[in-house]
């Protein structure tokens, strides 16, 4: 186990570091809070004044940071300037939008890009591999705003097969291809590299000279061994995804954590975009703690090296 | 450039020039992603000569008008002519791009070659830094620059850049690793050669092809990058042909015209797939590793 205490304890001068990044890029952004705050609000200087010194920003820079990270790790991130309620509570209200637009995009991703990998992979330079290529390079290209308006349109608008808005599962579904789309570009290019360098080793001859259905072949001993890089990558976008996918969350005017962070850094919300840093970073970590422990269970090696 | 070396006495291309163009044109992909590149960078520099319109002349009159003969890709809000806007577009988006990859490319691989050429404490540091930035969302990295910056054009290709930098940072960095450690570096310096010097003539050059792939391959991610930026609003604003901007402005629309969403986005789709077509076939051709080439 001291191998993911190790992780874990790693990242702590990562978050430390993280914070204090975040922490100075938000003390240049022009602009005053307070001010952002109350725009067209008719508050006489003396009472912003007041709400200056019950947010503590009329304490100097470094005793502000100070008093920040104390709390931080106390676990009180604070709460927000704007709404004035924690912003543990605002990020878990947004979290499960968000999190099953990340699973909804990955679930397509992988799907998609698993099935072009594969047809790509087990006959390469033919022109199944070509077609396969060129769908997830158009993948790749898309501009996610771009597509995801013309499927909300397509199949929003004129179709009318799927609600554009909303919480539903159905709802759930234009916004997961849009995210997919891309993220089956990338993948279906790692997984037909990883298929073709497993093709050519001696136990895919060993397992189509015992007689095994061509089938089960690729599925049971290429694929197999050909998913790690892939599954590095997707872990690597599921992580990046749980931070909100901005574009996405806009285009849908879903709920969502990408849409909270960029409105906090527009607002100069301190409190806000430091616990969205936190948990980004947090979410960052274990994920790549449980693709570390996914690794094991794809392939065995791994666990006995690790042992070792 | 062992691979050009390597390759079979059928290609009896003279130079070596020469000889590059070719396996690299000899690719479907890549020849059909240089022909469509150079098509849209043409019209957009072409723009105030083929556009059939002034693309920012409004008529009211001819507002909301869909496709026709008379305009190809219909009309906008204002009755601008959306042909010609989108033609104009590619003005701003690709050559914003461009500006920003150039931009990133610059200060990526002087920041790569120093940490891996001065490694010890700066190079712990800096990776780590480089390390931490990358795990943000390149976009929302930018949004935060932007707003330390202010909205604008020349600070979304600012923003987009330097959220570029790690990226290739890194990859500058882990080619150089590689390179400091060849005879010719031991020899420069046993010459008494400077680190700057070193740096400079024998560092630099051999990290080129590295670089000239990876600036390609993130071209169209630049593009589609500032783009992104310009469409939530906080780039090219609205009069300016950009088409993310002009995308921006067709969603209210899209109920009704429609055409103002798909053709500025199919033009971006269209430029990002051509980059991106070409810089897939340069990576192979410059990766001497690359063992299954198409």
């Amino acid at each position: 186990m001291s191998f993911f205490a190790k992780r874990i304890f790693g990242v702590i001068p990562v978050i430390l570091f993280t914070w204090s990044l975040v922490f100075v890029v938000l003390q240049i952004i022009p602009g005053d809070p307070v001010n952002l705050m109350l725009a067209g609000v008719p508050a006489s200087e003396e009472v912003r004044q007041r709400e200056r010194v019950r947010l503590g920003l009329d304490k100097p820079v470094v005793e502000r940071y100070v008093t920040f990270v104390v709390r931080a790790v106390q676990g009180d991130l604070g709460e927000s300037f704007r709404s004035r309620r924690p912003v543990t509570t605002m990020i878990a209200e947004q979290m499960g939008s968000t999190i099953e637009l990340a699973l909804g995009g990955l679930l397509v991703g992988l799907v998609m890009g698993i099935i072009l990998g594969i047809l790509a992979g087990i006959r390469p330079n033919s022109w199944i591999d070509s077609t396969c290529m060129a769908l997830a390079l158009v993948g790749v290209s898309l501009p996610s705003f771009w597509i995801g308006m013309v499927l909300i349109y397509v199949f929003g608008t004129i179709l009318m097969w799927v609600p554009i808005t909303g919480r539903g599962l159905d709802a759930l579904i234009l916004p997961s291809i849009t995210v997919g789309l891309f993220i089956a570009g990338g993948f279906a290019r790692l997984v037909r590299s990883s298929i073709i360098e497993a093709m050519g080793q001696d136990y895919i001859r060993t397992a189509r000279a015992k007689g095994l259905p061509p089938v089960k072949v690729v599925l049971k001993h290429a694929l197999r061994n050909a998913m790690i890089p892939p599954v590095t990558l997707l872990g690597l976008q599921f992580a990046l995804l749980i931070g909100g996918a901005v574009v996405t969350e806009n285009v849908f005017a879903r709920p969502g954590l990408g849409t909270m962070l960029v409105d906090a850094v527009l607002t100069k919300d301190m409190p806000l975009v430091q616990a969205l840093i936190v948990y980004k970073t947090a979410a960052y970590v274990i994920i790549n703690v449980i693709i570390d422990l996914i690794y094991g269970l794809i392939d065995p090696r791994v666990r006995m090296e690790r042992a070792s | 450039m062992n691979a050009i070396a390597a390759q079979p006495a059928t290609l009896k291309a003279r130079s070596p020039t020469l000889r590059f163009a070719r396996r690299l044109f000899l690719n479907p992909g890549a020849l059909i992603g240089t022909i469509l590149f150079s098509l849209l960078v043409l019209a957009a520099i072409l723009a105030p000569f083929i556009a059939p319109y002034d693309w920012n002349e409004t008529d009211v009159g001819m507002r909301l008008q869909g496709p026709s003969l008379e305009h190809l890709f219909g009309t906008d809000l204002h009755g601008r002519d959306l042909f010609s806007r989108v033609i104009a577009g590619g003005r701003y988006s690709i050559s914003l791009g461009i500006a920003t990859v150039l931009l990133s490319l610059f200060v990526g691989s002087v920041i790569g070659i120093v940490l891996g050429f001065v490694g010890g404490r700066i190079d712990v540091w800096g990776s780590r830094l480089i390390d931490v930035l990358l795990g943000f969302p390149a976009i929302v990295l930018a949004i935060m620059i932007v707003s330390v910056l202010g909205v604008g054009l020349v600070n979304v290709v600012v923003a987009v850049a330097i959220a570029g930098v790690p990226r290739f940072a890194r990859v500058v960095r882990g080619a150089v690793l590689v390179v400091r450690e060849q005879l010719y570096v031991e020899a420069a310096r046993a010459l008494g050669a400077s680190d700057i010097r070193i740096m400079a003539r024998h560092l630099l050059p051999n990290v080129v092809p590295t670089l000239v792939v990876l600036g390609t391959l993130d071209l169209g991610n630049a593009i589609l990058s500032t783009a992104t930026l310009s469409f939530l609003g906080l780039g090219a604003q609205p009069p300016t042909p950009e088409w993310g901007a002009m995308l921006s402005g067709g969603r209210e629309y899209m109920r009704y015209a429609p055409w103002m969403m798909i053709f500025p986005g199919l033009a971006l789709f269209l430029v990002v797939m051509s980059v991106n077509l070409i810089g897939d076939r340069l990576s192979q051709v410059l990766d001497p590793k690359a063992k299954d080439r198409r």
